[in-house]
């Protein structure tokens, strides 16, 4: 079975130095080899932005897909040959803005695959731009004046719309990263891994430092029920703060925060996925008796 | 009196600049490499008070022109810029601005399409929006990008035409590189666009209630409608003429819809549009030099096509060049290619034409490629093969 240092291409990451991306990359390859992916089984596809250039670094069979349509393309592979382990990285401007449909639509059909949502809360790719989970008012070159909308919450439009697993990581902890990402691929479902990922460059208020003083784990926390789906609900709402929150002010729930076994995937709704389409014959099949009945 | 101040700054910056100069009352873009800098730039402008538009961040391409054509017929004034995917995925938008007669004002940074991934120049994202009904301008100079936006305004919202308009630069080489430019007073600006009023406003409560965009189905105007915005786009020619006219008398700069170089007696000559009409011109300069007769004609409006004039200024030539920075797979040559050609058909004395494909992706568009085209074009004259089909230009 490949092992982590498999995962890597010759090409060497080209992401700021100190940026959230490196760790991810790790836990992800990683939870690669605790899973046993092997080459033949196990895809990656990714969105456009920072995060997508992942394509670039890691050894899988890849496909990089559009800014924003990760998800649809995932879907396309899962659907046509369900042996595949399918993960989809994404952005947050990537899944959660311009390919926010998508993610809806996902959830709601409990597809087995799993995403990992790159979220900088800022475009980084285009250098630094607001994006649909930057904090609201604050400033970046595309809202000099700060940002008018609320952010987008995330794991709670997950647990809304569907998802069967839903985690949050935090980028500056490998280990317990790559327990939520080893979770996620062996959940049956649609599992959404959300990781507060720094983006060193661009993003100077949700920093390394900011998030190791707010961040929590809810498995550490006595009596917190992620099968709970009201209750994880309601915590995910006690992630929105103001900008200027202090860590006693604001704390983030990190952790498996919902999780649901046995809800039918959308695969097991499809009876013809017992085996990969592309198996299938495709020449005529003989329909004379099916036929005789209607003669 | 018109005084203009000579800037050095990036054609986005510029594009910027005339952008607030002319006053959008609304601005909805998403950010895309390589026309960033110009919504960002005008971002700036907004949160300094220094042009009071309404600026909408939205969550794609596809919003931001859907924004934008909303706001257009509320009745304001709207611009935007976007660039390669953007484009692409505004398509569906691009018709309903063009087809609701909405002279909505986008920069496009020209850049390649995926796949595989590319943020470099080349023509393919506007070439793809060529039949949208858009009227299309292409700049070779951060100068032109910014005059062909003042320009822009005026062409669109001009009773006689009333649509919209995409200016477009050439992704990084003219969009990014640091150019030296004029750049007008704001009144002088302000008085040559002027206001915009629009005839047909959803918000306008002093007329009856209009809607735009209603069911036109079988039986219905749907074609006339379209043969409305074939006549449109025709008159716009002329209007794009004498805009330009008056333009260049203010801002002292020549303004053709298309420019030759030496075409007055050139037997050889190179057709290019946007930034790379310059190295043609170089290398031309060079031959000239050295007695060869030879000549560039450099292409600004791409849509309404200038077959006349091309045809007239190509007519006396040898042998022509037709230089494409993108790709019409499976027809005869790239889009400039196919147009050129067809408004040489006509004319009794046809010059020997090839097509060649160069810089996709943003692949180097170097000196010698420019003098071994006029090479081409030289053995060409002497009577070698016109070769059968495409050439692509410096591929490995
Ligand atoms: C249709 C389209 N519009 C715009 C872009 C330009 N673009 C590339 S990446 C990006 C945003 C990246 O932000 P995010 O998804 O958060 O990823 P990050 O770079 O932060 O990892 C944008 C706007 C594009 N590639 N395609
Ligand atoms: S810009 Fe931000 S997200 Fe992108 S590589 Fe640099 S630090 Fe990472």
């Amino acid at each position: 079975m490949p092992t982590v240092k498999d995962f890597e291409t010759p090409n060497k990451p080209t992401w700021c130095p100190g940026c959230g991306n490196f760790n991810m990359f790790q836990a992800l390859r990683q939870a690669y080899e605790l899973t046993s992916q092997d080459f033949e089984h196990l895809a990656v596809v990714w969105g456009i932005g920072c995060h997508g250039n992942g394509a670039d670094f890691t050894r899988c069979q890849g496909f990089h897909a559009l800014h924003g349509r990760a998800l649809p393309a995932a879907t396309g592979l899962a659907l046509s040959n369900p042996e595949l382990t399918v993960v989809v990285e994404m952005g947050d401007g990537d899944g959660y803005g311009i390919g926010l449909g998508h993610f809806v639509h996902s959830c709601r059909r409990n597809i087995d695959m799993t995403v990992v949502a790159h979220d900088n809360q800022i475009y980084g790719l285009t250098t630094g731009q607001a994006s649909p989970t930057t904090e609201h008012m604050m400033k970046t070159v595309s809202t000099p004046t700060g940002v008018l909308e609320e952010p987008v919450n995330t794991i709670g439009l997950a647990i809304a719309e569907g998802a069967t697993f839903v985690a949050r990581g935090f980028a500056g902890d490998v280990p317990h990263m790559t327990a939520l990402f080893q979770q996620a691929i062996e959940h049956k479902g649609f599992a959404v891994v959300d990781v507060f990922q720094p983006c060193v460059t661009w993003n100077k208020l949700n920093t390394f430092a900011w998030f190791r003083e707010r961040v929590y784990k809810v498995e550490e926390e006595s009596g917190y029920d992620p099968t709970d789906r009201a209750g994880a609900m309601a915590l995910s709402l006690t992630t929105f703060h103001d900008m200027a929150c202090t860590p006693e002010q604001c704390k983030l729930p990190i952790g498996v925060l919902y999780r649901e076994e046995g809800r039918p995937t959308y695969q097991d709704g499809l009876p013809q996925l017992d085996e990969p389409l592309w198996k299938r014959a495709l020449a005529p099949r003989d329909l004379t008796e099916m036929v005789r009945g209607f003669m | 009196m018109a005084t203009q101040k000579t800037l050095a700054a990036t054609g986005n910056v510029l594009v910027a600049e005339a952008m607030r100069q002319c006053a959008p009352d609304v601005m909805a873009a998403y950010p895309i490499t390589p026309q960033t800098t110009i919504v960002e730039e005008f971002a700036k402008f907004v949160a300094q008070g220094r042009v009071h538009t309404e600026y909408v961040t939205v969550e794609s391409e596809h919003s931001a022109m859907s924004a934008c054509v909303g706001a257009s017929a509320a009745g304001a004034r709207v611009m935007t810029a976007t660039s390669s995917q953007g484009l692409a995925l505004m398509w569906e938008e691009l018709h309903i601005a063009s087809g609701m007669r909405l002279p909505i004002v986008m920069a496009n940074a020209n850049r390649a399409l995926s796949a595989p991934i590319n943020i470099h120049c080349d023509h393919s994202d506007v070439m793809g929006a060529r039949d949208t009904g858009w009227i299309i301008l292409f700049a070779e100079t951060a100068q032109e990008a910014y005059d062909n936006t003042i320009m822009s305004v005026r062409i669109a919202e001009h009773p006689d035409v009333l649509l919209p308009v995409m200016t477009t630069l050439d992704g990084f080489i003219t969009t990014h590189s640091i150019d030296r430019a004029q750049v007008m007073d704001d009144e002088t600006v302000a008085a040559f666009v002027g206001d915009y009023h629009p005839d047909l406003a959803l918000l306008d409560d002093t007329k009856p209630p209009v809607s735009h965009g209603n069911f036109a189905g079988l039986g219905g105007p749907y074609f006339e409608f379209k043969k409305a915005q074939r006549n449109a786009i025709d008159r716009s020619a002329a209007v794009i003429k004498s805009v330009g006219e008056e333009w260049s008398a203010i801002c002292e700069r020549p303004f053709g819809v298309i420019e030759g170089w030496g075409m007055e007696d050139a037997e050889l000559a190179i057709v290019a549009i946007g930034s790379t009409a310059g190295n043609a011109r170089h290398v031309a300069r060079e031959l000239r030099a050295q007695g060869v007769r030879v000549g560039v004609l450099k292409v600004r409006v791409f849509r309404p096509f200038p077959f006349a004039e091309i045809a007239d200024a190509l007519g006396g030539c040898k042998a022509v060049a037709v230089l494409d920075r993108s790709e019409s797979f499976g027809a005869e040559g790239g889009p400039l290619f196919l147009e050129v050609r067809s408004a040489l058909y006509d004319r009794a004395e046809r010059p020997a034409i090839v097509d060649y494909i160069y810089g996709l992706g943003g692949a180097d568009v170097k000196l010698e490629l420019m003098r071994r085209v006029f090479s081409d074009l030289s053995d060409i004259a002497d009577g070698a093969e016109v070769p059968g089909r495409l050439v692509y230009l410096g591929a490995r």
